[in-house]
């Protein structure tokens, strides 16, 4: 297949996308419409998927842009499937073909699908435009669109207003970041209005590079969910429908990233090496304060939506080493640093779709969201706990899962930083390294805690009680997405391998073919430095596992006998007084918690003697919230109360205020002369 | 490459059969130095022998999860055990688990373990396992800032390559090891439970941390994770041993003398490493749960003043 017949199978992909969007208005009033649209979907994204897949590994794609007559009176949209872009495309379109799966069996519990169906393959197909555009216009369209899409299905549920202040608050982080990406494009548009990729790329930026980098971290930084700009995720994330919010939390977040690589290492130039900087500050602070703030939590969806802000920020971690070891004249470091954060965005997306997929039937069987109302449920819904555990370990980055991989790779850059040339970088990159350490590890104790009082333990709410298993769809997509998690954790070598051509495109370099070390195993410098077979140790764990079990129940005891808990004497009178999600994070919350969330326990006692209830009041504050947005809404309420008096002007005072308006704009251009 | 799968395979069996025996001779020298008289060194085999022919008594609520976990914990840190090189280096699955892999499959068994203190739902679980994860929490990081350490210095994460280098020219007292050793004592010490950041004789509700997680085992459950905790020990002994005191090592592949000079000087290492733990154990009180996290924040701190230094003295070339 030549390059252009897959750029346009991928057009097609698209335009497929937005006619169900269209179709979607009427069918989904249809008994069985819903069902239509998510397999249809499913099925247009595996294709796109692999579509994307074809070009990723057949070199000379991403030339032979498709034109479409659409776009700006100046401009044409230009499409095309180029490495970096057919990498995000799989990406995102076989979480998405999976999650539609899912939605096919989920969706039909939706009491209104109309307010839900229509938007799904919009907004799915806008993350595609973005990811395959190649010029500006189109990919600020696709960008804006595919904003209003989820928040349409983030306001789909309008009953709560917590869902439309979600609403709200996204809307206006949304439309800040596309402003200061537009602004990005801009400047390296330069004055002749350059928008396609291709020009940009050859004419130098009319700005400084430095405006680029800020603006390109802010607004692709606002969608990803880069402390201080998370404030939305969860708020937004949570609210949406469970298939929808697996898409924003696990895919769209995705996209954001992709647009911060192709503005930062593709359309800006070399790189200075302060570039770094900023990047691995702003990227060890959201890895620490995400997993904190999803520790804290309690909510199910939140805390998963909190605990993206971490990958986001691992992620970014990668980036930034790329970045600086790209400044620094050491391209296959970059090399490596860049596959891992690509990689680790490809297991994100797998393991957070997953688990949102998990808690979306949670809450489908329970009606709860809340873990200290849940318990117990590995005996009431077998197949999703076993899905969820998966999820759980490999976002924990433990081996022999996917997380692990990409966070072993992130490692052996860190390790490779000495050799940098600037002294500041290598100064920050130890402390970025042990941020890193202490959010994987702090993560483990959060999926410990999500699990366990999910899953575990027992029933702490009748609903939690009478929760029966989900639908064979949703149970298919989650063990599909599990299955995907061990796979791309025990044979890493295929995924780097193919990312090779987008290393070589954007740093200049690749690493060593993984498909000729021995054994499956990956060696990304080389072999004697460091090396990790990762189906050797999931089939040394099994082995050890299942041998040990039969030696031991063969030949010493298999006798089982059920019996009460030990409760030393003093029964448990009601579930409800188990461990919950806060006592098991209470003892993390004293050793960070005081410092970072400012965490305060107000405890009331009765006198001795009165019978009325103990409290325990806590309190927390979001640095994000209390340093930089409440003086920002207080500012904009203050000025709109001041300018409101503006409202209730005569007609003669307008004509003065025009007039002097105009006075004005005249002798500033007049000084300007 | 026949030896190297011979030595591999010694080692895998070699751990799983010494780990008891390190237990056994600590609690021996911990009565000796209490002046009692304390029971066998052989004592802990007859212990696992007796509770694994044991029925297992589980809580009427517990899950699956519950039942396979010992058994997840138990491979997990085997495998991990096996990978780090006792009397010989140069092993065959060195090149598939490097010291990272090493630290992360022992989270992988912790994961599982507090999972299973949860799975039954009193409060003895859950809170054992919130303050495992809690000191884990620190701890990890800690392990993984001496990796960092240990692994600049010697150009590789690989254990065997490792302790090559610490045994060639060129490596002598340094500034960023002594600081990384004291970190991976520190970090062994809250790891393995032991004295002053958690008792392993305790049965005392409020001071139990690693015990309260695993109240509810029994019979081979039961003996099946204490022999991964004491294999846990022997690993986190044969590391420290492997890193930084590597003489004696053979090589995979060399000749029987050199094997029982490697042997010989192993079995010498996890004596006197196992006499030091104790001598400490017994010297020094427990702490409160709530001192632990500072403790670790020492352990912490150092790894990070190791790396950073080591950042600051590699001049790029």
């Amino acid at each position: 297949m030549t390059p252009f017949l897959l750029n346009q199978l991928a057009a097609c992909g698209i335009g497929l996308l937005l006619l169900l969007a269209a179709l979607g208005v009427p069918v989904s009033r249809l008994s069985s419409g819903s069902r239509l649209i998510y397999g249809s979907c499913a099925l247009v994204c595996s294709g796109l998927a692999a579509v994307a897949l074809y070009a990723l590994l057949v070199p000379g794609s991403g030339t032979a842009a498709v034109e479409l007559p659409i776009g700006l009176p100046l401009g044409r949209t230009l499409l095309a499937l180029d490495p970096l872009s057919a990498a995000f495309a799989i990406i995102v379109n076989l979480a998405t073909a999976i999650v539609s799966i899912f939605a096919i069996g989920y969706g039909r519990h939706a009491a209104e699908p109309q307010r839900v169906v229509p938007f799904y393959p919009a907004f799915v197909g806008a993350m595609n435009i973005v990811l395959l555009a190649q010029d500006a216009f189109s990919f600020l369209a696709g960008w804006e669109f595919m904003s209003l899409a989820s928040w349409a299905l983030v306001v789909s549920e309008d009953r709560s207003a917590g869902n439309l202040k979600a609403g709200l608050v996204y809307l206006i982080m949304a439309t800040g970041g596309a402003m200061t990406l537009l602004l990005a494009f801009g400047i390296l548009a330069g004055p002749e209005g350059a928008y396609s990729f291709d020009t940009m790329r050859q004419t130098a930026a009319a700005g400084p590079a430095a405006i680029v980098l800020a603006l390109a971290l802010i607004g692709a930084g606002s969608k990803a969910g880069l402390v201080p700009l998370h404030a939305w995720l969860p708020l937004a994330h949570p609210a949406a429908p469970s298939h929808a919010s697996a898409l924003m939390s696990g895919v769209m977040t995705k996209v954001a990233v992709y647009g911060f690589i192709r503005i930062v290492f593709d359309l800006a130039g070399p790189p200075s090496w302060w570039w770094s900087i900023p990047v691995l500050i702003v990227a060890g602070i959201t890895a620490l304060l995400g997993v904190l703030h999803a520790l804290m939590e309690h909510d199910l969806k939140r805390l998963l939506a909190y605990h993206t802000v971490e990958n986001i920020g691992i992620i970014f971690i990668g980036l930034g080493l790329a970045l600086a070891f790209e400044a620094g004249g050491l391209p296959v470091a970059a090399a490596l640093a860049l596959i891992a954060a690509i990689f680790h965005v490809f297991n994100h997306s797998l393991f957070k779709s997953l688990l949102f997929l998990g808690a979306g039937a949670v809450l489908n069987a329970t009606g709860e969201r809340d873990m200290e109302r849940l318990g117990g449920l590995i005996h009431r819904m077998p197949v999703t706990a076993f899905a969820f555990l998966v999820g759980c370990i490999a976002i924990s980055a433990l081996p022999p899962f996917n997380g692990f991989v990409s966070e072993w790779l992130t490692f052996q850059a860190i390790l490779l930083s000495p050799q940098l040339p600037q002294w500041i970088p290598r100064l920050l990159v130890p402390a970025i390294g042990a941020t890193l350490a202490c959010s994987a590890a702090l993560a483990a104790a959060c999926f410990v805690k999500a699990f366990g009082s999910t899953f575990l333990g027992r029933a702490r709410a009748a609903a939690a009680n009478t929760a029966v298993e989900t639908d064979r769809w949703s149970l298919g997509a989650m063990l599909l997405l599990a299955a995907l998690c061990l796979g791309a954790g025990i044979l890493p070598g295929f995924a780097i391998d193919s990312l090779a051509g987008v290393s070589e495109s954007l740093v200049g370099a690749q690493l060593a073919a993984q498909s000729s070390q021995p054994w499956l195993r990956i060696a990304p410098i080389d072999p004697v430095r460091s090396a990790y077979n990762g189906m050797l140790v999931f089939a040394m764990i099994v082995a050890a596992a299942v041998l040990t079990a039969i030696v031991v129940r063969r030949f010493a005891s298999h006798g089982l006998r059920r019996s009460p808990a030990w409760d030393c004497g003093f029964p448990e009178a009601s579930p409800v007084a188990q461990y919950s999600s806060s006592s098991f994070a209470q003892p993390i919350r004293r050793v960070f918690g005081s410092v970072v969330f400012r965490a305060r326990e107000h405890v009331t006692m009765p006198k001795p003697g009165d019978t009325g209830l103990a409290r325990l009041q806590l309190e927390l504050h979001d640095i994000a919230w209390d340093a930089l947005y409440d003086p920002v809404i207080r500012f904009v309420n203050v000025a709109a109360d001041r300018l409101n008096a503006f409202q209730f002007l005569t007609i003669r005072k307008y004509l003065m205020l025009v007039f002097a308006a105009l006075v004005l704009l005249l002798v500033i251009i007049g000084a300007w002369r | 490459m026949i030896r190297g799968w011979h030595t591999q395979l010694a080692q895998i069996v070699l751990v799983l059969l010494l780990a008891p025996l390190l237990s056994g001779v600590t609690r021996k020298i911990k009565s000796r130095l209490l002046r009692r008289r304390g029971t066998s060194v052989f004592q802990p085999y007859r212990d696992l022998l007796k509770l694994i022919r044991k029925e297992a008594v589980v809580a009427e609520n517990s899950s699956w999860l519950f039942r396979t976990a010992p058994y997840i914990v138990f491979a997990t840190t085997w495998l991990a055990a096996a990978l780090v090189p006792t009397f010989a280096t140069g092993l065959t699955f060195s090149a598939a688990a490097d010291v990272i892999v090493i630290v992360a499959l022992l989270g992988t068994a912790r994961f599982f373990l507090a999972l299973a203190g949860l799975d039954v739902g009193t409060s003895f679980g859950g809170i054992g396992s919130s303050r495992e994860m809690m000191f884990a929490s620190l701890a990890e990081p800690a392990m993984l800032l001496v990796v960092f350490t240990v692994a600049l210095f010697a150009g590789s994460t690989q254990l065997s390559s490792i302790s090559a280098h610490m045994t060639g020219p060129g490596v002598g007292l340094n500034i960023s090891l002594a600081l990384a050793l004291i970190a991976l004592i520190i970090v062994s010490i809250a790891e393995n439970a032991r004295v002053p950041v958690d008792n392993p004789a305790t049965h005392l509700e409020l001071t139990m941390v690693h015990e309260a997680m695993i109240l509810e085992y029994s019979g081979r459950h039961l003996a099946v994770i204490e022999a991964a905790a004491s294999m846990k020990l022997l690993l986190y002994v044969s590391l420290i041993a492997c890193i930084f005191t590597p003489w004696g090592t053979t090589v995979a592949g060399s000749g029987a003398v050199a094997y029982a000079i490697g042997l010989g000087s192993y079995l010498l290492k996890l004596a006197a490493f196992g006499f030091m733990l104790v001598v400490f154990e017994t010297a020094i009180a427990k702490m409160r749960v709530f001192r632990v996290p500072e403790f670790l924040s020492v352990a912490l701190m150092l790894g990070l003043l190791g790396v950073i230094l080591l950042f600051i003295s590699r001049v790029p070339q």
